[in-house]
This record gives structure tokens, sequence and C-alpha cells, in this order.
């Protein structure tokens, strides 16, 4: 309906082509293509106009404070809400890997990781065996998943993604809960299923000191897009520091061990413009 | 055989407890409980809607239930009621205006206690062609959205964004768990329903390692209960429907003493 019209709309416009026209998903290699995405929820805007994209090999990293519409964004992309206004163009026949945000299990199903590997597609066992096995969860396949630690059951969910080799990983937050060394371990072995699957991973993350340093792209949200563009371009960008002021341009930076500012007695934060 | 009123309802209660089982193990995995309790509430006010209008009950207890699962997933979108406030509100509401309706019902000769607490007892052969009749469709039915329902109450998200469609699924599974109210209300009545949905499946959950193990087994205990809740009936003179949910409580407890090998 409204999808529709937009897009009608759009190619009424513009008579020349456009880089964001809909169907440049399948022009260009994207494997999806967002273009003036809005979601409300009665007369209240969760995002509006969303622009982004996810090329073969490259991560994109989403942050944004809470309720900045990340998981809203997602979502939308994944099919599971429905977009008030604007596309989503996936390139034909893409696979898509979703790790959900906080997916709690109750306990009163009798399930084990073997079984919930394979829910809804019927991988092989050697498939479901090499997807726990890259995650470092081969040990865990006759666990029951309501007995996991949190995460045990967050390898499992990143193993029950990648087993049917997706085109494109979704993760929102994969590393909630988990402490600093599982961290690291986990942007590493996002990294890897990247290069080994070559896939696009579009990446959740609330928290700015962990936007991975492969990042090829980090897109800012607060409700409509801020900003966006490699890390550094992010970081040194006047809309990002206003959003997070300077804490946050500091954990981006010392990520990317860039250093641009100093330290006062106190440890207080000294910009160097300043 | 048949013509022994006891082995009619042995036969009855046995199929409404294996067609049960299936359905209670989902009732508990989606935590739909009290959900499941509404809509059987909601019977009673479809057993007089059907005397009323002349109508076989096992219809009106059909489609004013799911009417009424129907009105409470539109109201869980639409409200901003939490889930077991709306619960409350339809489960009682609906029970009373049943109770008014057979309270309004003078002259006919209407049993209102036969209905809460079921008439297993007075099952005759045309009640046991049709409970075996919607067992094996139920079962079979459900049998075939099995795989994605499952998926569905592991997680609506995932199954979603791996290409699963939910919603039709679950209306579907509503739409059954209509029908297996409306054919164990004869057996167990309007109130008792839930436990034999909830208790056998809680029972077999301890001892189960896969959702399909929980639901055999479920019915095997659902069956067990039938047989001896209703040998108790007769030997002790009790009523049969709160006698075989007295015995799915025993085997609750039982089994609640053993051991579980993991």
């Amino acid at each position: 309906m409204t999808t529709v019209d937009t897009a009608a709309q759009q190619s009424a416009k513009s008579l020349v082509p456009r880089k964001n026209q809909p169907n440049s998903a399948s022009d260009s290699g994207k494997l999806i293509d967002v273009v003036n995405l809005s979601v409300k929820r009665g007369d209240t805007a969760l995002v509006r106009d969303i622009n982004l994209s996810v090329s073969r090999g490259e991560i994109v990293t989403l942050i944004g404070p809470n309720g900045s519409g990340k998981s809203t964004t997602i979502k939308a992309i994944l099919g599971i809400v429905t977009p008030d206004t604007g596309t989503v163009t996936k390139l034909n026949n893409i696979r898509t890997g979703y790790v959900p945000q906080k997916l709690e299990i109750n306990g009163t199903m009798p399930l084990s990781v073997h079984r919930f590997m394979r829910l809804t597609q019927n991988h092989s066992n050697d498939a479901i065996n090499a997807a726990l096995a890259t995650t470092g969860a081969e040990n865990l396949h006759k666990r029951e998943i309501s007995a996991l630690s949190g995460g045990e059951f967050q390898r499992v969910l990143m193993a029950r993604a990648i087993a049917a080799k997706p085109d494109l990983l979704v993760l929102d937050e994969p590393v909630q809960g988990v402490d600093f060394n599982a961290e690291l371990e986990i942007y590493q072995l996002i990294a890897r299923i990247r290069d080994e699957l070559n896939c696009g991973v579009l990446l959740v993350s609330h928290d700015l000191h962990i936007v991975m340093a492969e990042t090829d792209t980090v897109i800012c949200l607060n409700g409509h897009v801020c900003c966006s563009g490699s890390p550094q371009v992010v970081t040194n960008s006047q809309a990002f520091q206003d959003l997070f002021g300077s804490r946050g341009s500091e954990a981006l930076a010392v990520y990317r061990h860039h250093h641009d500012h100093s330290h006062g007695p106190d440890g207080e934060v000294i910009h160097d413009h300043a | 055989m048949l013509d022994d009123f006891y082995v009619r309802a042995m036969l009855a209660g046995v199929l409404v407890a294996l067609l049960a089982a299936p359905f209670g193990c989902f009732v508990i995995w989606r935590r739909m409980a009290y959900f499941g309790d509404t809509m059987a509430h909601s019977a009673l006010l479809g057993i007089t809607i059907a005397l009323l209008l002349e109508i076989h009950v096992g219809i009106g207890v059909f489609v004013i239930a799911l009417s009424t699962a129907l009105a409470l997933v539109y109201l869980q979108r639409q409200s901003n009621l939490p889930n077991d406030t709306l619960l409350g509100i339809l489960s009682h509401s609906t029970l009373a205006l049943g109770l008014l309706a057979v309270g309004l019902m003078t002259g006919s000769n209407v049993d209102v206690m036969s209905y809460l607490f079921g008439d297993v007892l007075s099952v005759g052969r045309t009640d046991i062609t049709i409970i075996a009749a919607t067992t094996v469709a139920a079962l079979c039915l459900l049998a075939l959205i099995w795989k994605p329902l499952l998926a569905a109450t592991v997680n609506e998200d995932l199954a979603i964004a791996e290409g699963a469609r939910p919603h039709v699924t679950q209306l579907l599974y509503l739409l059954l768990l209509a029908a297996v109210i409306a054919v164990t209300v004869r057996i167990i009545g309007v109130l008792l329903i839930t436990a034999l949905l909830v208790i056998p499946a809680a029972t077999a959950r301890r001892f189960a390692t896969s959702p399909e193990s929980m639901a055999a087994l479920a019915a095997v205990l659902g069956a067990v209960a039938v047989v001896s809740g209703l040998a108790a009936s007769l030997r002790w003179d009790t009523a049969a429907g709160p006698s075989i949910v007295v015995a799915t409580l025993a085997i609750f407890l039982i089994s609640a003493a053993l051991p579980v090998k993991r």
C-alpha cells in the first residue's frame, strides 16, 4: 500500500536514475537497500527516513542510544515489522541469518541445541556440527537450550544463524551481557565468518566501546540517520559528537587507536581543539 | 460392547485425553493456560446459544470459543491493558453471561452442573463418533502445522526472519483449540477443561527430551488419568469430571517424587 505509493512517487519524481532507486539493489550488488524507511507506532514515529545498504563482504554497524530505533530498523528489514513508508529491497533469493536481541527460551519446552538448530530448516548433521564448531559450541549440541548460560546460548544462536551459510548476517547486539574477553572473541568470530562466507553483516550495538575494528560503515541512529560513514568519519562528525558527547567520540577513537584528545589529571577528557 | 454406558465413557474420555495432550503442550509452551481457560469459560455461553437456536451444542461451543480467542488476540494487539487483565475481564464476564443465559432458560430442562463439570457417563454412540472424528481430524491438522507452529512458539521473530508466516499457523492452532474445547466440554465440563489440557503436559515435561516425546507422554498420562478417574468415580460414586482431574493431579504429584536421570 504505502510502500508501493512511495516507490511509485519516487520513480515518477526522478527521471534521471538516482543512486537510491528502489530497484538499485540488484543492479549494484547490494544485498539489501533500504530507502526512506519509516516505522510508526500509533502517531509516534519510531524511525523515519532511514537510508542504508549492505553489500557483500561489508560490515555495517548501527549505533545509537537506547530507543533510537536500532532494533526497529532491523526488524523492518527482516520483515518482522511492517514499514509505514519506504522500501526494503533485497537481492533475489538471498539467505538471511538472524541473531535477535534478548531471545528468551522458556524452560517449559524440552529442546536440545541440535533440535533448535534445525527448527525451521533441515540442516544436515555435518552442517550443524560445522556451524557449532565455528562458534566454539561443538560440545553443546546435546544440551538442553534452557540450561545454557548466556554466553553459551549466544554462541548457539550465532551457529544457528550461520548454519544456512547466509548471504546476509543480521546481529542485534550479539555481545550483550558477555564479558570483555568473550566480546573481543565474538567480534573476531564475526570478522572471520564474513571472510569465510563473504557475506554482508549488519550489526547493532548500543555500546560505543565495541564498534568493531573491522566495521566498514558506521550508521549513527537517533530516530533518523544522524551521520554515517567510516568509523573515522563518524567519530569526527559534529552530529556524532552532539549525540554522544565527548565520551562517545573517545570510545570510538580509543578502539581505532587514534587520539584526538588528551586526559586531564582527573581523567577528564580534554579535546585537542578545545 | 458400546451398549455399556461405562465403556462409552471410557472410550470418549481416552479419546479426549489423547486429543488434549499435544494441544495442552502448546498451551504450556506458549504460556496460554489462562487463554485456554478463558476460551473454555466462554463455552457455557456457546452451549446456551446452541440450545436456544436448537443446533448441536458442540457447534455453539466451537463458534463462541473461537470468537473469544480472536477477540482476545485483537485486544492484546490493540489495548494498553496487560494480558492477564484482559483475560480476567473476558474469562469471567463470558462465564457470568453464560450462567445468566442458562438461568433465563427456565422451562427447558437444562442441568447447569453437567455443563460446568462434564457429563461423561451420558455419552451416546453419536457422541463417540463425533469425538473420534474430531480427534483424528484435529490431530492430523496439528501434525501438518507442527513444525512451523513449534518454530513460532520458540520465537516468533526468528521464525518470521527465516521466512515463516506464523500468523496463519497460530490462527489455525486457535481454531483447532476451539474444536478441542468443543468436544472436551461434554466430558469434563467448562470449569475443568484447562486441567486436562495442562496437568498431563506439565507432568510429562520433567521426563521428556523433545517436544514430541512430551506430547506423547502427556497423551499416555492423560489416558491413564481418565481410566483411573472413571474407575474411582464408579467405585466411590463420585462425580466423573472432578474424579478425572483429581487423578491427573495424583499422577502429577507421584511423578514429582520420581527421580529424573539426565
